[in-house]
């Protein structure tokens, strides 16, 4: 049974981890645009570079 | 800000490093004095429209940044105050896009969803915690026994306790409105069942007890939530194309100080303001004609059909569209004083049929909540009487209370409301009301408005056979010079026959008056029958008089609107009443009544009447569907049972209004009702196997049989049943 106080741990950060990496995408506005996204991926105008 | 500017190049020289820092100082400044534009793109579908809009408008000069939002089919500039919005809309229809400028203040207030965003976190949080609870509850039902459980159960309250306290504010906040006013809702029995579950379960823990409900707590908030919102994007994604329509017509006017024009918003101009309107856009202001001469077109506000003539010294008022020539008007009333408003405020004053209406899931929480309140009281005396112990009995009572909990209620017409009115938006259909969708379900009565509803409110020449080649060749010739609607009826039904235009010279156009030229030495005019020399028609007509000849009658009918006929057949075929009610005079109205085959029809209807029409009908017991889109119809609108009223109708007619039809076409109406009756008998479906459910659930919770597993199968599973019930309807 000691394997459980690494395994909990283990599950609870990775489940926060989710959660965080949720609440930062709706804070940043990430879910304002669904369609837009999707059709965004298959424009090259940014490959080479990010957008400055 | 910051963050674009610590993104660029790091500058070579070390000293430079402070640079950014006075740039980001510079660039705030200016922001400050930078506007934004919205732009509506109708048009845009793919990753080649996006880049070809957005490079376009952000080499635009003065353009700041430009960014599309295909999901709302918008694109947001942030320019400086010298960039003309009705340039950068000619760039967009230099490429090929269709663009139209929209009003920033009318859209600001759905650009950020705030409530869409607190339920959608408090959905993460719920989510996040009841998967993690309900990992542990698999680990205690597959046999996880003494020290081991009870320490999965305190991790389990742990995660809970907090979880329960942020995601499930929503129904606390709702119940304690309810019960403080004296009533119950469905939030109630929700709030008890998650409270007494959360605090019998923590009891429970505390004694080293078997059974705890935790992930039964916390997976009943995230189906709730869940609901919550499918019922929150519904609406709002109708709220914010409701206000796209409104924020399309942008509230601007020319006002003229000491002979230069200067533009400005509507709200900014004051009484004695001297306002020019020019042919073809709409007045803002009540107020009297300085100078010009011109023709109004008024059916938004009385549904006539036939331009009245307008002439210095005479009143106008807001809402009327100005057809020929500019005229100026010096303002007498403005902004919420015109008549436009004030007829506006008499929607609010007009009893609503929706305040009268109580919804179906209103009407099943006042049956449920005191029902599932005394069931579980009842097992909770019944177990004390019978046990003595006061912990196994408040256990029984939790269990009651959780099995009952209108999981299945609480998605049954979100779900079914999100497909329908999905389905209705794919038609174009905009469903702005809630309930709008139940009420539609009973409607047995359609009353129609006549101009702009039935028909387009554009006009058709009608008599086009009845002339001569040569009267139609000058007649043509004579359109052309002119935009007025009647010439351009004239002209499109002319070039449609293949007639070619007369060589006419000095063709001059008289505002109000008509167009005027000479043809082979004579003078022939085209024109209002008192400018011509002829009588007044019963009809709207234009009169052509070649030299001293008699004048020659050009008639003109309504164009019916796409889908109208089929619409009136589709409706009288279900057995609906139809009803045609106009503020248009008696032949027109005759004329159309009987082309569609309407016979129930009343013309020179005032808003008085109509609202006094519809308020007898709904006394009588019909329920009664309103279809309108003037000022004059908006009390009407109000008053019925449910409304509709088309795109093009007047912003008052549009808030007033539960639905908005989006396209031309009318024939959606008619489906609209089966799509409706079909919803409603789909949430009282899901009403009926919510009620098996818990037919067979409760007998279990109440003899104590329930354990938690056994509450987290029944209630997913019933969930998921009405759920996939409601997706039927797509």
């Amino acid at each position: 049974m000691q394997v459980l106080t690494l395994l909990i741990p283990i599950s609870l950060i990775l489940g926060g981890l989710g959660l965080v990496g949720f609440v930062y995408t709706l804070r940043s506005s990430q879910y304002e645009d669904p369609d837009g996204d999707s059709q965004r991926i298959l424009s090259d105008q940014w490959d080479d570079h990010p957008k400055p | 800000m910051t963050v674009a500017i610590s993104r660029q190049a790091p500058s070579a020289c070390p000293a430079c490093v402070a640079a950014p820092s006075a740039e980001a100082i510079a660039a705030r400044a200016e922001a400050l004095k930078d506007t934004r534009i919205a732009l509506s793109l109708p048009t845009i579908h793919c990753s080649a429209c996006i880049s070809a809009v957005e490079s376009a408008l952000n080499a635009y000069p003065g353009v700041k940044d430009a960014r599309v939002n295909l999901t709302l089919k918008r694109a947001n500039v942030d320019a400086e105050m010298s960039v003309d919005p009705a340039d950068l809309v000619n760039l967009l229809e230099g490429i090929g896009y269709e663009a139209h400028e929209l009003d920033v203040a009318t859209i600001q207030s759905t650009a950020t969803d705030k409530a869409g965003r607190d339920l959608l976190m408090r959905l993460a949080v719920a989510g996040f915690a009841s998967m993690n609870v309900m990992l542990l509850s698999v680990s205690v039902w597959a046999g996880a026994a003494d020290a081991t459980r009870d320490m999965f159960h305190w991790i389990s309250a742990a995660i809970t306790l907090p979880a329960i306290g942020f995601s499930g504010q929503p129904f606390f906040r709702n119940a304690w409105k309810a019960l403080s006013a004296g009533r119950l809702n469905m939030d109630v029995p929700i709030t008890l069942a998650i409270l007494l579950a959360v605090v019998m379960s923590v009891w429970e823990t505390a004694l080293s007890g078997h059974h705890a409900y935790f992930d039964a707590a916390l997976t009943l908030t995230f189906f709730l939530l869940a609901g919550r919102y499918l019922d929150h994007r519904t609406r709002a994604v109708a709220r914010s194309a409701a206000e796209e329509l409104a924020a399309l017509e942008v509230p601007r006017a020319i006002r003229l100080t000491d002979g230069t024009e200067q533009t400005v918003a509507a709200a900014d101009l004051r009484i004695g303001d001297i306002v020019l309107v020019r042919p073809g856009s709409r007045c803002p202001v009540d107020g009297e004609i300085v100078t010009g001469t011109s023709e109004l077109d008024r059916s938004l506000l009385t549904g006539e059909t036939v331009p009245v003539a307008a002439a210095p010294g005479q009143a106008i008022s807001a809402g009327e569209v100005n057809l020929t020539g500019p005229l100026t008007i010096r303002a007498n009333a403005v902004g919420q004083d015109t008549s436009l408003h004030r007829m506006a405020d008499l929607v609010a004053i007009a009893e609503s049929g929706r305040s009268r209406y109580t919804s179906l899931a209103d009407r099943a929480a006042k049956l449920y909540a005191p029902g599932v309140h005394i069931l579980s009281a009842l097992s909770f005396v019944g177990w004390f009487i019978y046990s003595q112990d006061l912990r196994t009995s408040l256990n029984i009572a939790a269990a009651v209370l959780i099995i009952t909990c209108p999981c299945a209620l609480g998605l049954a017409v979100p779900a079914v409301t999100t497909a329908a009115s999905g389905r209705l938006f794919r038609k174009g259909m905009l469903i702005k009301h809630e309930t709008a969708l139940e009420r539609l379900a009973t409607v047995d009565t359609v009353v129609f408005d006549k101009t702009g509803t039935l028909t387009e409110g554009t006009p058709v020449l009608s008599n086009l056979g009845d002339h001569s080649t040569a009267d139609l060749e000058i007649a043509l010739a004579l359109a052309e010079g002119s935009s007025h609607p009647l010439s351009r009826a004239i002209t499109t039904a002319a070039r449609a026959a293949g007639i070619k235009p007369a060589q006419i010279t000095d063709i001059t156009e008289r505002p109000g008056q008509g167009t005027e030229a000479t043809w082979r030495g004579q003078t022939v005019r085209l024109g209002r029958n008192d400018w011509i020399g002829a009588e007044a028609g019963d009809v709207t007509s234009a009169w052509l008089r070649v030299g001293n000849n008699a004048p020659v009658q050009f008639r003109f009918a309504d164009d019916l609107r796409a889908g109208a006929a089929e619409t009136i057949t589709a409706l009288k075929a279900a057995g609906k009443g139809v009803i045609l009610l106009s503020g248009d005079s008696d032949v027109p109205v005759t004329d159309l009544a009987n082309r569609l085959g309407i016979d129930e029809f009343q013309a020179n209807c005032l808003p008085q009447t109509k609202l006094a029409t519809i308020e007898s009908l709904s006394a009588s017991g019909a329920h009664v569907l309103m279809v309108g889109d003037g000022l004059n119809d908006t009390a009407a609108l109000a008053a019925a049972d449910v409304s509709i009223s088309p795109a093009t109708a007047l912003d008052a007619a549009r808030v007033a209004s539960d639905i908005v039809l989006l396209g031309r076409d009318l024939s959606p109406v008619a489906d609209s009702l089966v799509t409706a009756r079909k919803a409603t008998s789909r949430i009282k479906e899901n009403f009926r196997i919510a009620t098996a459910y818990n037919v067979i659930a409760v007998p279990l919770a109440i003899i104590g049989l329930a354990t938690p597993l056994i509450a987290a199968l029944a209630m997913s599973s019933s969930s998921i049943i009405v759920s996939l019930n409601a997706l039927r309807l797509r």
